[in-house]
């Protein structure tokens, strides 16, 4: 009897296991297909893809610069936006970060670009004699792309950030109280302990922002140039392939489309590992910390 | 000013800072419910369910097609991502420790981490590609595969919330691991599961990066699993960006169907997860 019990609790093991396992393939296949179908475009424009900012499919000449360097630009400045620490107001962050990509983008084009290309158009002479204001003041561009990236990024960056607060253990609070700070120095401290937590949380909230999509495409202006102007229409790796994978006839322009998604993905792996070698870092200290003898030894 | 007056003075400022900060990320959010609300509640009537489109400069119209397109896409990824999400978050908690159980767990997160317009390149090359069609079939396995790693991750945590005596006790009557956790462990944990398995639809059925190239888009009304269809989200992105006044209004009215339906679920899984929370607390 015990045999036929424990034969059965193997087969159940391998037989959830196997569904486990359709996710470790699922991720890998990503990988491997999309390298494959990428290759075409690798063997014919090597490095030189990621360097040169020309992007001309009728002539077949692609370099993804000016994707990179949009991405890269306006998830740095969305991320500048919320570097405040943020109180919980749960359950409206909770709700709003639901709130569909396609909803933020349809906002941006009719509310946010007027009111960004007035902005604009207001600014002194003076200033838009600066690089970082140069070019016609259209609204779209990379102003109005990282302003809702800020306000897509916010309620996720916060409600992460809530949680590893909330992991502080609360003898570190009360020690700081009973020492005698004040609210501020409180806070601070309890900061400074969840530190990883939080860097954590930002770099999730850079990988949401890097690969937002719709609401980017709507308002950046679609435009492959390099430029650090904020009123600059510029692009973004997702939002062109979102714009030009559809009308993508040829191979090798498919072909470096998907290249553009593969790297995507491979920041995807890289930023995951990252943070969650982070998070787990901290889940860590905070066993240790939670030894008496350690604690004293560490004060 | 004495040392501890500057102190007090100091933490009021940084209270007050992070309640500043608090507005300024409200009020962005405040000002798109606020359209939202208002411009779509000007245009959407009865017959933005019930009609079709009509063709440019003629008023009226509806969504009608995008909407079945919307539900029929979300019902081919739930039938995909249900049962792979559940079975693979049931071995996740019942062999929480494994190392494979902690690969499985990292490959839900990268998943869900992946940008879905890189989830939509991938269902193009597999679903796409090989028939040389767009398809609400392929459409629907895109979303299907954004939907496995969240409802994985909710069915683990919630079986993982069950208390262990409920399941050593089926152990102890002899059952096998099999039983124990069908007729015991998930039961205790379904209604969380529902709601689980609520909110990632109401996630995915506001998508439009994953259906753009592989359901694509579709003017008519179509139930065909094999042909292109239409949905809601990718409807309100082609009115958005196109030229015309009447476009416009009709996306408006798309968008407020969408956030209603996103916060409806969210509404209903809260109540429902409150009730079990309570039941917990009693028992």
């Amino acid at each position: 009897m015990p045999r036929s019990k424990s034969r059965s609790d193997v087969a159940f093991r391998i037989g959830t296991g196997a569904f486990g396992f359709v996710l470790i393939a699922l991720v890998c296949g990503i990988g491997v297909i999309l390298a494959i179908e990428s290759l075409p475009s690798i063997q014919k424009f090597g490095l030189s893809f990621w360097r040169t900012e020309i992007w001309d499919p009728v002539s077949g000449e692609f370099g993804a610069l000016p994707f990179i360097w949009g991405t890269l630009y306006s998830s740095v400045l969305a991320l500048l936006c919320p570097a405040a620490l943020r109180q919980p107001l749960v359950f409206i962050t909770e709700l709003l970060a639901a709130i569909p990509s396609i909803v933020y983008g349809l906002w941006g084009i009719f509310v946010l670009v007027p009111a960004v290309r007035a902005v604009e158009t207001s600014l002194p002479a003076s200033l838009r004699a600066l690089p970082l204001f140069s070019g016609p003041p259209l609204g779209l561009g990379m102003l109005s792309a990282a302003l809702i990236l800020a306000i897509m990024v916010i309620p996720f960056v916060s409600s992460i950030s809530r949680e590893v607060l909330k992991s502080v253990p609360p003898a570190q609070r009360e020690g700081a109280y009973a020492l005698g700070a004040t609210r501020f120095e409180a806070i601070r401290a309890a900061v400074f302990y969840a530190r990883t937590g939080i860097i954590g949380a930002v770099m999730l909230g850079f990988g949401r922002a890097r690969g937002e999509t719709m609401a980017v495409t709507m308002v950046i202006g679609n435009n492959p140039k390099v430029s650090l102007s904020l009123f600059a229409p510029q692009y973004t790796m997702a939002a062109v392939v979102a714009n030009e994978f559809a009308e993508a006839a040829d191979r090798l322009y498919l072909s470096a489309l998907v290249e553009i998604g593969l790297v995507l993905f491979i920041i995807t792996l890289i930023i995951n590992s990252f943070s969650r070698l982070l998070i787990w870092s901290m889940a860590r200290t905070e066993k240790v910390v939670a030894e008496p003898v350690e604690a004293e030894a560490a004060a | 000013m004495t040392p501890t007056g500057r102190r007090k003075l100091l933490s009021s400022l940084f209270v007050g800072f992070c309640a500043g900060a608090v507005l300024l990320a409200l009020i962005p959010l405040a000002l798109i419910l606020f359209f939202v609300v208002s411009q779509g509640v000007m245009s959407l009537n009865l017959a933005f369910f019930r009609h079709m489109p009509t063709p440019v400069g003629e008023a009226g119209g509806g969504m009608a097609n995008s909407i079945v397109g919307t539900l029929i896409l979300s019902g081919l990824a739930a039938a995909m991502a249900v049962p792979i999400g559940v079975v693979s978050g049931i071995y996740m908690s019942e062999y929480a420790g494994s190392r494979f159980a902690a690969a499985v767990r990292f490959a839900a997160d990268t998943l869900n981490g992946v940008p879905s317009i890189v989830i939509g390149l991938f269902a193009y090359v597999v679903a796409v590609l090989p028939f040389k069609q767009f398809s609400a079939f392929a459409g629907g396995f895109a979303l299907g595969l954004m939907m496995i790693p969240i409802i994985a991750r909710t069915t683990e945590e919630l079986l993982l919330l069950v208390p262990g005596t409920m399941r050593e006790g089926a152990l102890a009557l002899g059952a096998t691991r099999a039983r124990a956790v069908f007729s015991v462990v998930l039961p205790a944990a379904l209604p969380g599961i529902v709601t689980g398995i609520v909110l990632a639809l109401a996630r995915i059925a506001g998508e439009t990066a994953p259906l753009l190239f592989t359901a694509f888009n579709n003017r008519f009304f179509s139930t065909s699993l094999r042909q292109p269809i239409t949905s809601l989200t990718v409807q309100v992105y082609t009115y958005a960006t196109g030229p015309y006044e009447d476009w416009h209004r009709q996306a408006w009215a798309g968008a407020l169907v969408l956030v209603s339906i996103v916060l409806i679920c969210s509404l209903l899984a809260r109540l429902a997860t409150r009730r079990l929370e309570r039941m917990h607390a009693r028992s």
